[in-house]
């Protein structure tokens, strides 16, 4: 079949490359693994894939009513639900896609310990699975635009970029989480808590104007700040700080370069630790 | 040609102790990086870190041909599985290397992958994905699967309904379906019902006449003997054989006889009794295969067992008995051996120390762990016993020379088949 091909199995130490070339050639298996996910993730439950929205939108319910009502968080325009939706949407498909992914490895240790493929597929394959989920979320933000006599400009065009955006910060988190977790399964119990702070380091409930402007940058530190900025003002319209938007796009970037380089160099130990 | 394989000294390393170990836990972690600097100041020696080590494999050099056919056989332990791991890639060796010349899949269990909520038409895709196959070699391939694994009624059914037998088809025929050059297979054949394990011997003999390489870990000695033709020995992580498969064979049953769990001379003198008022009568058990080979507590089946009994007489006795019994895993006795059914014994009164020896021409229990309790009777009383005084494991062997072991019952026995002669049926004319 393939003569010339030649691969040489020997100890592996330090830092490693991504091997595009084998990724790229089980593209497939990556493709497979994500429509096990989708396909396993609301299988037996009663309401489906209608748990996709229910999320987001019961937490925006009770942001509304506590944050809103209660609090008097106002909106920087929009009617404060559509506000705290826009934010949720990208929200939970990010901390969503972090608890998967970061548990990923441990929860498919009979295929690591099993058979070999690139093990960056796992838990990227988790994070991807979870579009689904946001678009479907999506749709219903869509649905309550229209409800509240909202309208759709061309700049939500952009919006693709932002979803990349908090894939990559996602998947970057989780590639290092769940390589992390084959060693420490602190990880797992940690995970849910920082998820819980990581809300209120993200303008979700509130509008990026409450923060004080010399914290803003900071904030801009967190890639979800900017995708979450970004969400509202491509779709929601109003102003955006691209400063702040330009500084999460870069870290999300820099956390998935990271996350890959993290794993990569834990990846050989899985075997035999996991 | 060049080997498709190529093993140069191949070594893994394993630290004991496993996820749990020192090392592995991030408080210690913590704790250890936060004290380096410390240590630095009041210039402490470093703490030595003990950890204990072993080698599964060490220096494992060998080459495989194209289409060759190797069964690479060993005690559990011996490193087999970690040698399958590495040229699966699921591990790396700690020093050593492979060459692999060509498209390699491997099997170390079957179903890989399955998800019990996914159903049977899913789990050959997301399953044939795993071992590597295309999704276009799937679907072409897709009725060929279905029809080996039996199952076609159930395809929309989800797999944690299946029963055992039709989840290891499924599974097994999913497998039997890859197609690359080199096939890396572990104790797969050990699963599934006695029809099916036959088919899928034929499968595996199939793929080895079609010209791949195949690698193949088995404690199915006889298995290993049909479908390779070559074979490699692995000793306490070490390659001690290569050669045909049959001298490998011959070389693991000889070097396991020598090599048990226990000696072949258990003190019995020393053994816990459950009956601690009685005298320890029974001092000391030895084991033998044929003649004066010592069995240090693996057989073959089929294989002869001498046992003999030491213990003394403190004043003339005539009447005395031994008895042996031989219980399986699951408590049951399958075979007793008794001084009393002996016809030719003809002794009058003994005194001293006496060695009664109990020769067993062919132990023909299936292979397994048996448990052999040793009791002392002096006419209708039960002097000593001794409960757990040896382990003893029975081996897969080629008991009746067609190279096909047995899977069940309790033991083996000679017999003969043939066919009658009638009239009217006849032979097909040729």
């Amino acid at each position: 079949m393939n003569g010339s091909y030649e691969l040489v199995i020997k100890p592996r130490s330090g830092w490693q490359p991504i091997d595009w070339r084998e990724t790229v050639a089980h593209r497939e298996l990556l493709g497979f693994l994500i429509w096990r996910d989708i396909k396993i993730r609301y299988r037996q439950t009663f309401l489906g894939g209608l748990w996709a929205i229910l999320q987001p939108l019961i937490a925006m319910t009770i942001f509304t009513l506590v944050f809103n009502r209660l609090a008097g968080v106002k909106s920087d325009g929009p009617p404060y639900p559509l506000f705290a939706f826009a934010g949720l949407a990208p929200w939970t498909f990010f901390s969503n896609g972090v608890s998967m992914s970061s548990g990923s490895l441990v929860a498919n240790q009979q295929l690591v310990s099993k058979i070999y493929f690139p093990r960056i597929f796992i838990p990227i394959g988790a994070v991807a699975a979870l579009l689904v989920d946001l678009s479907f979320s999506l749709g219903l933000l869509f649905c309550m635009m229209i409800k509240y006599h909202w309208h759709l400009t061309y700049h939500a065009l952009l919006l693709p970029i932002f979803i990349l955006a908090a894939f990559l910060s996602a998947s970057g988190i989780g590639l290092a989480l769940s390589a992390l977790n084959v060693s420490f399964r602190d990880v797992k119990y940690a995970v849910p808590f920082l998820i819980q702070m990581g809300i209120f380091v993200t303008p979700v409930i509130y509008p990026i104007r409450y923060v004080p402007a010399r914290f803003q940058l900071l904030l801009g530190l967190n890639p979800m700040t900017g995708v979450v900025i970004g969400f509202r003002s491509v779709l929601l319209g109003g102003p955006a700080d691209w400063g702040l938007i330009w500084a999460s796009l870069a870290m999300s970037v820099v956390l998935f370069i990271s996350g890959l380089f993290i794993f990569r160099r834990m990846e050989r130990r899985f075997a035999d630790i996991i | 040609m060049k080997p498709i394989l190529e093993f140069c000294n191949v070594s893994k390393e394993y630290v004991l102790g496993g996820a749990t170990r020192r090392k592995d836990n991030l408080r210690e972690v913590l704790v250890r990086h936060l004290k380096k600097p410390l240590q630095a100041l009041t210039l402490k020696p470093k703490e030595p870190v003990r950890e204990e080590r072993f080698w599964a494999l060490r220096n494992i050099s060998f080459d495989v041909n194209p289409g060759d056919v190797i069964g690479i056989i060993g005690r559990n332990g011996a490193g087999k599985s970690t040698l399958l791991k590495i040229m699966s890639r699921i591990t790396d060796p700690t020093e050593g290397h492979i060459k692999v010349r060509g498209r390699l899949a491997s099997l170390l269990e079957v179903g890989t992958g399955f998800h019990p909520e996914l159903t049977g038409r899913e789990n050959i895709f997301l399953n044939g994905a795993i071992l590597g196959m295309r999704k276009a070699e799937i679907i072409s391939k897709f009725d060929e699967i279905v029809a080996f694994s039996e199952i076609e009624k159930f395809l929309g059914t989800p797999v944690k309904h299946y029963s055992s037998g039709m989840y290891v088809r499924l599974a097994f025929a999913v497998a039997a379906h890859l197609n690359p050059e080199i096939l890396v297979v572990d104790e797969v054949l050990a699963v599934g019902d006695m029809a099916f394990q036959k088919k899928c011997i034929g499968k595996m003999s199939d793929v080895s006449r079609g010209g791949r390489t195949v690698l193949f870990v088995s404690h199915n000695l006889a298995a290993v003997q049909n479908l390779c033709h070559r074979g490699v020995v692995l000793t306490h992580g070490q390659l001690s054989f290569n050669g045909t498969a049959k001298e490998a064979i011959d070389f693991y049953l000889h070097s396991v006889s020598g090599q048990g769990s226990h000696g072949h001379v258990i003190d019995l003198a020393n053994a816990p009794r459950t009956d601690l008022r009685r005298p320890r009568l029974l001092e000391k058990m030895e084991f033998y295969m044929d003649g004066s080979t010592p069995m240090n507590g693996n057989l073959p089946m089929g294989a002869p067992l001498k046992i003999r009994l030491h213990f003394p007489l403190s004043k003339p006795t005539g009447n005395f008995e031994i008895g042996i019994g031989f219980d399986n895993m699951f408590n049951q006795r399958v075979f007793t051996a008794h001084s009393c059914f002996e016809p030719d014994r003809s002794h009058g009164e003994r005194l001293g120390p006496q060695v009664f020896v109990c020769n067993i021409p062919s132990l023909t229990l299936v292979p397994g762990e048996y448990t052999v309790r040793v009791w002392m009777d002096i006419g209708v009383d039960e002097v000593d016993l001794v409960d757990d005084a040896a382990r003893i494991q029975v081996i897969e062997s080629d008991y009746y020379g067609t190279g096909r072991v047995p899977w069940n019952g309790a033991f083996v026995l000679k017999h003969h088949w043939y066919l009658e002669q009638t009239n009217g049926a006849s032979t097909p004319a040729v």
